[in-house]
Formats: structure tokens, sequence, C-alpha cells
């Protein structure tokens, strides 16, 4: 790659160098920042006297006697119970993500296989739900569920996410079986198969990759979704986001931002690990839309 | 596949989404129709020895008959869609009266909630968008520039902006940007205004949240043009570098053309995506500066009486808003679909 005509002059390096640099330090520093800032107090965190307070922590060596304390973190899980929002949140996203690929597989796999016309028709009704606001579908639901007394339980939350996933879920796994040569399951046909047979013995072996990369973002729609959590659950249910939106509401007061600032840390973790392990497949899966559209 | 097969296969998510998304959007345009029924009032006429008083009272059965027999509530048809907190066509064409400047009417609508948070929401789509694409762009090319090793380790810190929870990518700038935060006090020393506060100028309010919503979504933008970048034909590359072309041109007449169905691709999701922004409203607490059609529906939602009706009259007008963004992208694949079946 690096013949002469490639090099690039000096001026060139270093404004790219430069820029990378920038855009690094946008991209990663206010994560690192808030996590040091979560081992300290307010008054560090949010420095009025001086800004190095926020590194060196002065106030909070001044309370606890070290630099770093986990008093933030204590006032969160302990104090306000906010592992039970982090169970909760597991549950939805589990079985988000394992309901929303079942009915998606199917789904998906069938409009793949079918040459008929209205496969475009309900691949662009997907396209046009998929634009829909979430906040909108939500008020269309509230008084119904409120009917039914079925508003506030976690299996509610999880069959309205399931939908609301599924035009994309569609979309990306649509997109997948297209690469998945229909031979195979024509010639397991041809042997005598139902389609369902052809489906069950021989696509379901070779899919997961596609599967695995689908179940990242709805894992990621599911985790991250603040609208329909925040509306449908009750105050017992919570999940971990719309609990942190309600410290914001009473912690302001309290001043005990810093137990916001700890959750908020917390909630970050598990997908900084996510991002470490499945980083490839995270990159496959938002250009595999593009790279067809 | 027959058509019997595909629909046992398709009913599932087909029954899943015509529940809880196309049903949901009957059930909003009902709601707007309709609103709570009014309390059924009775007067009763109480004779005492100062003389007669008229007092009026809840009847409490009736109401609760009213409500028995008509659960949807009172039709009032599209009364609703015109009052003060929505279209307020009387509001508009009384400001379009009275002022005197294209200025001065502006203003005027600035004061209909409803106006207020669509000019927000245009301006944050249509500012975030080109920028993010833009920014993306120069990540992607400035990445692919650099040494095998360091570019995984730039793709995984580039993806955060992005993955992280909404909500709280925007509580990490916000506590940044706090006047006592560290990006707040650098900013008002650099500006030597030491009672710079973003949280109390709207302008500045606005700015914040249109940067968040580039830093959160320029990742989107990178990652797909990075990958649209590694299929770049190497031989027109070439060809073009044979010819003379400097790296600028290189870049205009070679890789951006080759990139222009991704940069479609990009835009119409972050069209649909900005067009919903709401996390970064409530994260910055943008309330009192800036509310978009979505913040706008879900305080109808939160508040202490639920405001259901208007809720339900601002979405059925966001869904339309939506439908006007897409319908270009729509009318382009209706052409292209029927060139293809003719």
């Amino acid at each position: 790659m690096s013949s002469a005509a490639q090099r690039r002059p000096l001026a060139l390096q270093i404004g790219l160098t430069a820029f990378i640099v920038i855009w690094f330090i946008l991209a990663a520093f206010p994560f690192f920042w808030t996590l040091w800032g979560s081992f300290k107090v307010e008054l560090d965190f949010f420095s009025i006297a001086d800004w190095t307070n926020a590194l060196v922590g002065r106030n909070t060596e001044a309370t606890h006697g070290s630099p770093f304390t986990l008093s933030g973190y204590e006032g969160a899980f302990v104090l306000n119970e906010f592992w039970r929002n982090t169970i909760n949140t597991f549950i939805v996203c589990f079985f988000v993500v394992t309901t929303s690929l079942t009915i998606g597989t199917l789904g998906g796999y069938a409009l793949s296989r079918s040459g008929f016309k209205y496969v475009f028709w309900l691949l662009i009704i997907a396209l046009i739900f998929r634009a829909l606001p979430q906040v909108t579908l939500v008020s269309g639901y509230l008084p119904v569920f409120f009917d039914w007394n079925i508003w506030g339980y976690l299996p509610t939350a999880i069959i309205v996410l399931v939908a609301i996933n599924q035009p994309f879920t569609l979309w990306m796994l649509h997109s997948f079986f297209e690469s998945i040569p229909k031979d195979l399951d024509e010639a397991a046909k041809v042997d005598g198969c139902t389609q369902f047979q052809a489906f069950r013995h021989v696509i379901i072996p070779v899919m997961w990759p596609g599967v695995i990369t689908t179940g990242l973002f709805s894992f990621l729609l599911a985790y991250n979704d603040f609208v329909v959590t925040a509306l449908i659950l009750n105050e017992a249910n919570r999940t971990m986001v719309p609990q942190i939106a309600a410290f914001l509401g009473t912690t302001y007061t309290e001043g005990n931002v810093m137990f916001a600032v700890a959750a908020v840390v917390s909630a970050t973790a598990p997908l900084f690990v996510l991002v470490m392990f499945f980083q490839r497949q995270i990159v496959s899966g938002l250009t595999a839309g593009a790279v067809k559209g | 596949m027959k058509h019997r097969t595909f629909f046992w296969f398709f009913l599932p998510t087909a029954a899943a989404m015509l529940l809880f998304i196309a049903l949901p959007i009957v059930s909003i345009v009902m709601q707007s129709v309709f609103t709570p029924h009014e309390a059924v009032l009775i007067e009763t006429e109480n004779c005492g020895p100062f003389g007669c008083t008229t007092e009026t009272a809840i009847d409490q059965d009736a109401t609760a008959q009213l409500r028995e027999d008509k659960p949807l509530g009172r039709f009032v048809g599209l009364e609703i869609y015109v009052d003060r907190g929505h279209l307020a066509f009387g509001e508009v064409a009384e400001a379009w009266r009275t002022s005197d400047t294209m200025g001065a009417f502006i203003g005027e609508l600035w004061n209909l909630p409803f106006y207020a948070a669509l000019a927000f929401t245009l301006t944050y789509t249509f500012v975030c968008t080109p920028a993010l694409i833009a920014l993306g762009f120069a990540i992607a090319v400035a990445v692919n520039s650099l040494h095998k090793r360091l570019k995984g380790l730039m793709i995984f810190f580039s993806l955060l902006p992005m993955i992280v929870t909404p909500l709280i990518g925007s509580l990490i700038l916000f506590w940044m940007v706090d006047s006592r935060g560290v990006l707040g006090q650098f900013l008002s020393w650099l500006v030597a205004d030491p009672d710079l506060s973003v949280k109390a100028s709207t302008p500045l309010m606005w700015i914040a949240l249109i940067v968040y919503g580039i830093w959160s979504s320029a990742p989107f933008a990178f990652v797909v043009f990075y990958a649209g970048l590694q299929t770049v034909p190497q031989d027109t590359l070439e060809s073009a570098q044979i010819d003379g072309a400097t790296r600028w041109q290189q870049i205009r007449f070679v890789i951006i053309p080759h990139l222009a169905p991704l940069v479609t691709f990009v835009a119409l999701i972050q069209i649909m995506d900005n067009f919903r922004v709401l996390e970064p409203i409530l994260g910055f607490q943008a309330q009192a500066h800036a509310q978009s059609l979505s913040s706008f529906i879900l305080s109808d939602l939160s508040g202490e009486t639920q405001q259901l009706t208007s809720a339900a009259t601002t979405s059925v007008l966001t869904i339309l808003g939506v439908a006007i963004l897409l319908s270009p992208v729509l009318v382009r694949t209706w052409r292209d679909f029927n060139q293809k079946s003719h």
C-alpha cells in the first residue's frame, strides 16, 4: 500500500493525526471523566472552586479520608435499591431478545424466500413503522392498558418492545437470509422436506452469525429504551434508564447527584463490555443494511 | 414459497406489528377526536329560613352512566387540533393580522407551544443530519489512513457515543457542560464570562443539544462510510492517480461518488431518528428552552393529570410530519418499483 504515490505529505499527515486525536478525545474523554468522577463527592465532581479538584479529589479526601469513595454507588445500590432496576433491565432484555429473534427469524426467512410482490410492500410498511417515534405509539397504548389493568408490569413492556423491535429485526434478518443461498433449502425440499423442515434442519444450523448480530441490536434497543419503559412500567418494576431519570427528579433537590452519576456509570459498564466483545458484529450489522441499500 | 406457508411463517411478527404498531395509530386518531366527558351538573334549590339558594352539584350517577354509555368520551371532531396547544389556527390568524413584520409574526408563533416544538425538531433534524454525515465521513477517511492496530482501537472508542443509552450519554455531556462542570468552566474561561451558563440560555442550550446530536450519531455515519471505503475500487483510484488527480480530486471524483448511495442510507436513517429526538432534552433538562414534538407528547403523558387527548392529537400531527419527511423516499421507491415491474 505504501507506494510513492500513496505516501502523504507531512502537513497532511499532521493534520490527519491531529484530527484523529481530537475525535478520540471527544469520543472517549466524557466517559473516563464521568467514571473517574463517580468515585468523588459532589463538591469535587462539580467543582466551583477549582476544576483540578475533580481530578485529585480534595473534598473527597476531607470527607472520607481517601481521594476515592464508593458513597455514590452505596447510595444508588443500597439506599435506592438500584440493583432491583438492574435485575428488571436484564429480565426485560433477555425476553425481548429471545422473543423478537424467534418471531423475527421466521418472518425474515419467509420474506427472503417468497418471490411475491407483497414482500416489497411488507418491507416498505416495516420501514414506515420503523420511522414512527415510539412516544406516539405509547400514547396509543396507555388508555387501553389502563382499561385492561395490564399497565405497569414487565411482561407488558416486553411485548411492546418486541413489537417495536420487529420492523428493524425483519429488515436485518431479511437481508441476512438473502445472503444464504436459496439452493440450500431448495435441495432439502427436493429431498422431501416441508418448508418448515428445510428451515429447521438446513437454515437454522447456518444462520447463527446473522441472528447473533441482530440479537445484539435487539438487546441495545431494549437496554437503551427510555420512552416505553418510563411510561409503561410502574415504580416498583422500573428498569435502569427510567430509574436514572427518576433520580434526576428527586436527587437534584436532595443534593445527591452522585447517586445518579454512580447509576449512570453502572449502566454504561455492560455496554462497554458488549462493544469490547462484539465490535466486529456491531460494525457488520450497521453496514449490512447499508451495503444492500 | 407458497402463500400459505408464507402466511404461517409471517403470522407471529405480523400479529405483533398489527397489534402494537398499527392499532395504536388507530387508537391515537380515535383519542384525538374525543375528549373526556364533562361532569353532569344538577342544580338544586335549597330553601331555608333565609331565602332560597341555588346549588350546583355533580350528579355522580349520571356522570358515571354517561361514561359507561360512551366510553370514548365526547366527540369533538377537529376541535383539539386547532386549539391553542396544537395548530392554533385562531392565534396564528390573529398574529398574522396584528403583526406588521415577518419577524414579529414569527415571534408570535414562537409563543405557541406546538410551533416552538416543531421549529426545534426541524432545526435539530436538519442541522444534525448533514453535520454528522460530514463529520462521520471525515473520521472514516482519517481512521482508514491509520495503522491496522490503531484502527481497531479507534473503532472501539468511536462506537461508544452511539452505543451508549441516549439518556445516559446526554447526562454525561450535560454534567460536563454544567456551569460547575469541567467543560462549562472551560467555556466560561474561554469567553471570560464567569456567569456563563448553558442551562440559562436558550441559544446555548440549542447549540448544546445539537452538539450532542452530532456527537452521538456521527459514529453511525463513520462506521457505514468506513465499511464503504473498504470496497472503493482500487483500479479506478489508481487510474485517477496515474491521470494526475490530486488527493482532494481522488476523494471528490472517486470516493464520494462511490459512497453516494451510503450517504442516502445514512441520511434516511438519521432523519428518522433525529426527528424523534427526546432523551437529550430530558438529560439536559432543557424543557424550558427547547421542546421537541416527542418531548411535547411526553410532557402531556407524564404530567400530574394525563392529557391523553392532547398527547394523541400531537402524536397524529407528528406521524403526519414523519409521513411528509418520508414521502420523497416512498415516491421514489414506488417509481422504481413500477419501472421494474413493467
